[in-house]
């Protein structure tokens, strides 16, 4: 809770009022109430994408795009070279118009995305960010240190594995191909997107082996 | 070789909700829905957000991404008024009529804005 302001304060011997609401709710309210009025913004709309990034959308489809590429080349060749397109083709597409760009983790090469600007995140593939990724912390040293950000995720990456960080944009948003576990021949594309993890489509984590 | 002993840590602990509060899915439905409209671009949703995260980080509040909201709302409130959308004192009176609202009105009731 913000802290009260006078107003408050004076109708605190009341209770029989409704509970007031926190101050960024307030100011929140203040926001869309007038942005409704002016014509700016139509609340089902809201209620439309508040709707879809709770429910509807999250790394699963991202985890779909990944098991796709690992299991038909020609998939993989267009999703490296026309991301936002190859992406489209499974259904899932940008709100914000920005474009996708997909790095292929190998075993020579492991890819890392942050945005140290703010919190630039493939959102139509992976839905919302989670809390670390939109740290102070992360965003800083994601760049700095990446083989210890990866670290402190549980991946001890070995010294000839050469790391690259993407820092993504407000236009350009990165998704890691993760590598495709030993073990896994016999599995069909659905029980492979099932061991797919959002990290992993980060780069904080590998994919383990079912 | 940085001093990496001297960065700030990660925060640990279990992902949570998409949103821990309504209020920040509808500050975020509302970018997004001004952002759509054409009110302004994304790159300029995201340049403004930027420089909020960058003068809290500035004034020795770096996040650990709980607060997040809080500067996504800081960041809306200067555009849409930058952009002329809707004045502060606008928003300012509005957010004081809410509050009378909820004081005016008895627990359970809908609350809604009185004539303004």
């Amino acid at each position: 809770m913000a802290p009260h302001d006078p107003h408050t304060h004076a109708h605190d011997h009341d209770h029989e009022h409704s509970d007031v609401p926190s101050d960024l709710a307030l100011r929140v309210k203040a926001l869309e109430s007038l942005l409704v009025e002016k014509g700016l913004v139509d609340p089902a709309a809201m209620d439309e994408v508040i709707d879809y990034f709770e429910r509807r959308v999250g790394p699963r489809n991202g985890a779909r795009v990944v098991a796709r590429a690992w299991s038909d080349p020609t998939y993989k060749a267009r999703l490296l070279s026309d991301a936002t397109s190859a992406i489209a083709e499974l259904g899932y597409s940008g709100r914000q118009g920005e474009h996708m760009v997909v790095v292929e983790n190998t075993a020579a090469m492991h890819n890392l995305i942050v945005c140290t600007l703010c919190s630039c995140y493939p959102w139509p593939v992976l839905g919302l960010p989670p809390a670390w990724y939109k740290s102070a912390a992360y965003r800083s040293r994601a760049v700095i240190d990446p083989r210890g950000v990866i670290a402190e995720f549980g991946l001890a990456l070995p010294e000839n594995i050469e790391v690259r960080v993407w820092d993504s944009t407000a236009e350009l948003r990165y998704l890691v191909l993760p590598e495709r576990p030993a073990g896994t021949a016999s599995l069909n594309e659905e029980q492979l997107a099932d061991l797919v993890t959002r990290d992993a489509m980060i780069g904080t984590a590998r994919v383990a082996a079912p | 070789m940085a001093d990496f002993a001297a960065l700030p840590g990660l925060p640990a602990g279990p992902d949570g909700p998409v949103f821990a509060e309504p209020w920040q899915a509808q500050a975020f439905a509302l970018a997004v829905r001004l952002s759509a409209e054409g009110a302004f671009t994304w790159p300029e949703w995201a340049a403004t957000l930027a420089d909020v995260l960058k003068q809290a980080e500035a004034r020795d509040e770096p996040d650990d991404g709980s607060h997040y909201y809080e500067h996504w709302l800081v960041a809306l409130e200067r555009l849409v008024t930058a952009k002329g959308l809707v004045a502060p004192a606008e928003l300012h009176a509005r957010k004081h009529a809410w509050e009378a609202a909820y004081h005016a009105t008895p627990h359970g009731q809908p609350v809604e804005l009185g004539p303004t």
